[in-house]
């Protein structure tokens, strides 16, 4: 049980928004799809979902053919950006709008998440503030009960309150009954607690796909005087280097080499995710 | 009772363990008394569940609690003995090593810093 992409590719005009993406989302489990703005993160989020069409690769949802295939989508629900729901919709006839589609969608579940986020239920969509929209969408992924749920920018325009309750909820839904989330997303430190594996893209290509402790396994920091650290770093895998004053920290792939000559005057410690994001995708 | 710095240079499922260690040596959690839940601990910190399992595996692993099917996780008989003697073992790589470090940066004298720790010692004692 998985979704599967082969070598997906998708251009928009001059750019070229995904290039031979080929990725598994496992079932139940929470992934973070991290890149930067205009990655190609919402590009692939649409293909999979079938609300764009790649140019060249293939989706499977569960070993089936994704493309054009309603029993397929209806395991999968993506909260994005846009929202297909007339402007004139009030959030309580959205909730019955989404049964129609997603069997599973639970309406006291709905319901009582609306409540716990302060969401009206006779607030007519188009009338919410970027906050309440985003809590709209999310009461409605946390609702449908589907084994896939695509989270595009979840957070977005949420106070520290909501975004906390909003992760409890996740985690609480998640623990009652597992099921693959993906939260895609440029704030990596928000989400870096919170999922299992994390596949970075950057430029349409995916720079890394594994679990989050093994990729911040494979790496270490090293900070110290400037002229110890540029001695340490000498023939070794350098990500990145930040300078403060007379100060060093290097991000360097590989294990920490404490008999290094140089090594005493040095500190050591472990990669963080969002430093390790920025190394990788800078520039 | 624990707390969880996402910003600390210690991976989260080491916090998750030394949280529910130092609960059980402060006599917090009792002997045969039941650790609090995977879904308790991934909700209450923001975490991803397997980083909660993770952290208590490394009590079960030490011997220092245990699991009883369906019903949870358990402090072991003896836990707290058996983690006050790891800790023990532990002091001067966590404890004395950086503190006489620090000691020889700063230019402290070697007796200076052995009445500091006299001096701690007794206070410590009056309570």
């Amino acid at each position: 049980m998985a979704i599967k992409t082969q070598n997906l590719t998708k251009r928009f005009g001059l750019v070229q928004a995904l290039q031979g993406v080929s990725i598994t989302l496992e079932e139940k489990k929470i992934y973070g799809l991290l890149g930067r703005n205009g990655a190609g993160k919402s590009t692939l989020l649409n293909i999979l979902t079938g609300r764009l069409f790649a140019d060249e690769g293939a989706v499977t949802i569960d070993g089936e053919n994704a493309i054009e295939n309603d029993r397929a989508q209806g395991k999968v629900f993506l909260m994005s950006e846009k929202t297909l729901h007339p402007d004139s919709m009030r959030v309580r006839q959205a909730f019955r709008w989404a049964q129609t589609f997603y069997p599973g969608f639970d309406q006291g579940q709905a319901l009582s998440l609306s409540g716990d986020f302060g969401l009206s239920t006779n607030a007519r969509i188009s009338g919410l503030s970027t906050g309440y929209h985003s809590i709209f969408k999310l009461v409605l992924a946390l609702s449908v009960n589907t084994p896939y749920v695509l989270l595009d920018e979840p957070i977005l325009g949420l106070d520290a309150n909501h975004r906390e309750l909003f992760y409890k909820r996740l985690l609480e839904k998640y623990a009652a009954a597992p099921f693959t989330v993906v939260l895609s997303t440029h704030l990596i430190e928000e989400v870096a607690s919170l999922v299992e594996d994390v596949i970075i893209i950057k430029d349409g290509q995916v720079l890394r796909q594994e679990s989050r402790d093994s990729l911040l396994s494979q790496g270490y920091t090293v900070s110290g005087g400037a002229a110890a650290v540029d001695a340490y770093i000498q023939g070794r895998r350098v990500l990145g280097i930040d300078a403060l004053g007379g100060l060093r920290t290097a991000y360097i792939q590989g294990s920490p080499d404490k008999s290094a000559p140089s090594a005493q005057d040095l500190e050591f410690g472990p990669m963080d995710l969002q430093k390790l994001f920025i190394q990788l995708t800078n520039s | 009772m624990l707390k969880v710095d996402m910003n600390s240079e210690k991976p989260i499922f080491i916090q998750i363990a030394e949280g529910l260690e130092d609960a059980i040596l402060s006599g917090a959690l009792d002997e045969g008394g039941q650790l609090p839940s995977i879904t308790e601990l991934s909700v209450q910190y923001t975490i991803n569940p397997a980083t909660a399992l993770k952290g208590i595996n490394l009590l079960v692993d030490q011997g220092a609690a245990y699991k009883k099917r369906g019903v949870g996780m358990f402090v072991a008989q003896g836990a707290r003995a058996l983690l006050q003697k790891k800790r023990q073992g532990d002091f001067s790589a966590r404890f004395v090593a950086p503190m006489a470090a620090e000691a020889k940066r700063l230019g402290l004298p070697r007796q200076e810093l052995m009445d500091m720790v006299a001096l701690e010692w007794d206070s410590a004692e009056k309570g």
